[in-house]
């Protein structure tokens, strides 16, 4: 088809170009909540979504995943969110250094970290010294995303700890095959067999998980605790935000990252 | 039939429209790389590559890329001519199988990748046996790059061995010369412009290779982070040195492009006119 050999009457194309140009405002009359969280918070911030729906209606809740990095980045880039949700305390300070954030943060969350490996444990992964056995596949959150980052602080601790040697990490480290961009890919890597073991949080292994992975529990002092921050956004719909970051903090909200396996933001005594 | 035009008050609105149209596809495709390049702070390009990172993920792109061009240009070749030069029962489907990595989603083909070819995967345990692994290795990055790769040259090089003269095969055909020598002799010398350009398609397509690549083979320095992986992972720690890095890789990308042109050999360039007609039954 040439233009200007024909009638140039706008055709059912133009109508239909005219209609996806004008779609975004139309829709915009309905409250948007966008809320950018953790991808270890997937499934707790599921609900909360769906609970957050329920006691505001006509507001539509968008929740964003991906590693703590890729979110913080990303509204330094101009992303647009009204709640931001780390998994640790660095992204948040990034956040809140760059005037992104529109209040103080409050941390909601901890967590564990476990070692995850496959039922059929093709590494023969028994003990966390079996780590740094050579030759073994082990994957890990990049050192920027929050999990790879308390992964090696973790392996950093086992050093010279009893019963392992005091280059602990740097043997695990050699071990690496990859380097995921979040903790949820960490997982999925162990969970399709491909990698002996990984490094998540316990929350990471959902119910689903649980007939694929084994678990390898990491002691307490070599068990650096994530913890998970919240903020509302600058620029963001303040009133919205803050009763999201309610919800997430009210017993209510408690009670559910509990069942999902996340521990309480300060230790009780 | 050309129909008249009925409502000529609308010609310059059209004109309107369309050169409007263009310029917004343009300033669409033109400003991220303008933003790119204002973003780069001069002298970068060369401090990025002195950085043993960039280099390490540099040697690796162009080595899987040049590679996986070689390896698309190997198993592609036989396929480009079986479907150049042959109809039988299944060809539409296998034309459509040999488009499908074109159109399906790159982490999705990784996805796919790991299935077949994983350790888990269906061939895992074969592959297992001979003591192969591809997942987290360099040569499941060339695997992913083939997989994503070998449609561009199939479909040039398919292109360019269907648009021979057949008056040349014909010629062929009287001194008795036989398929295969025919092929060597005379198909594949005419075609070779496509055949070229069909192979810068597939290295450009593999250099720029990322979804597979990430969901497949993983990404680890020196071992599978190539280039767009190093520009994902430097976007959350250095904005300035994936912003350079990306504008090298636009830079090559253009480079090729323009070298294609100057040889004639667009992408999609309208086929040129044929020399002479061919001949017409009746």
């Amino acid at each position: 088809m040439r233009f200007g050999t024909r009638s140039a009457r706008p055709g059912p194309q133009a109508i239909v170009l005219a209609a996806a140009l004008l779609a975004p405002i139309a829709l915009a009359s309905q409250q948007t909540l966008t809320v950018s969280a953790a991808a270890s918070l997937t499934e707790a911030f599921d609900d909360f979504g769906r609970a957050f729906e329920r006691a505001h209606p006509g507001v539509t809740v968008r929740l964003h995943y991906s590693g703590s990095q890729v979110l913080a980045t990303q509204l330094e880039q101009g992303a647009k969110a009204d709640v931001l949700a780390t998994a640790d305390q660095r992204w948040m300070h990034y956040a809140r250094e760059r005037a992104l954030l529109a209040g103080d943060a409050v941390t909601f969350a901890r967590n564990r970290l476990v070692v995850v490996i496959p039922r059929a444990n093709p590494g023969f992964v028994e003990k966390l010294q079996d780590l740094a056995r050579p030759g073994l596949k082990l994957v890990l959150a990049g050192a920027q995303v929050p999990a790879g980052g308390y992964s090696r602080e973790s392996l950093r601790r086992l050093n010279g700890a009893p019963g392992f040697p005091a280059s602990f990490d740097r043997q695990v480290l050699a071990n690496l095959v990859s380097e995921e961009e979040n903790v949820r890919a960490v997982v999925a890597k162990v969970r399709l067999r491909e990698a002996d073991a990984g490094i998540a949080y316990a929350t990471d292994v959902g119910a689903r998980d649980r007939a694929a992975l084994t678990i390898l529990e990491i002691p307490d002092p070599y068990n650096p605790i994530a913890e998970y921050p919240i903020a509302p956004v600058a620029g963001g719909q303040r009133a919205l935000a803050a009763a999201f970051i309610g919800l997430v903090l009210s017993a209510e909200g408690q009670a559910l990252l509990a069942t999902r396996g996340f521990l309480p933001p300060v230790a009780r005594p | 039939m050309i129909a008249v035009p009925q409502a000529r008050w609308s010609e310059p609105l059209g004109q309107a429209l369309m050169l409007a149209l263009a310029a917004l596809v343009a300033a669409l495709v033109a400003l991220p790389v303008v933003a790119l390049v204002l973003r780069v702070p001069p002298g970068a390009l060369l401090a990025q590559l002195g950085t043993q990172g960039v280099q390490e993920a540099l040697w690796l792109s162009l080595t899987t890329s040049v590679a996986a061009a070689l390896v698309s240009l190997v198993i592609g070749l036989p396929m480009a001519h079986l479907l150049a030069t042959r109809s039988f029962p299944g060809k539409r489907v296998l034309e459509i199988l040999m488009d499908l990595p074109m159109v399906i989603p790159p982490t999705v083909a990784g996805f796919a990748l790991l299935m077949a070819f994983g350790r888990a995967g269906l061939l895992g345990g074969s592959l297992t046996a001979f003591g192969i692994s591809l997942p987290f290795t360099t040569a499941g990055v060339v695997l992913a790059q083939v997989f994503m790769a070998v449609p561009f040259f199939v479909g040039a090089a398919r292109a360019g061995l269907s648009a021979v003269d057949p008056r040349y095969l014909d010629a062929a055909a009287t001194l008795r010369a036989g398929e295969m020598h025919t092929f060597w002799r005379v198909r594949l010398p005419l075609a070779l412009p496509s055949l070229v350009a069909g192979l810068a398609m597939a290295w450009a397509r593999a250099l720029g290779e990322f979804g597979a690549t990430i969901t497949f083979a993983g990404n680890l320095a020196g071992v599978t982070r190539t280039v767009p992986l190093d520009v994902y992972l430097l976007l959350h720690e250095d904005l300035e040195a994936a912003a350079t890095l990306s504008l090298l890789l636009i830079v090559m990308a253009a480079v090729l492009l323009a070298a294609m042109r100057q040889a004639g050999l667009g992408l999609f360039a309208p086929p040129r006119a044929p020399r002479f007609a061919p001949p017409r039954a009746g």
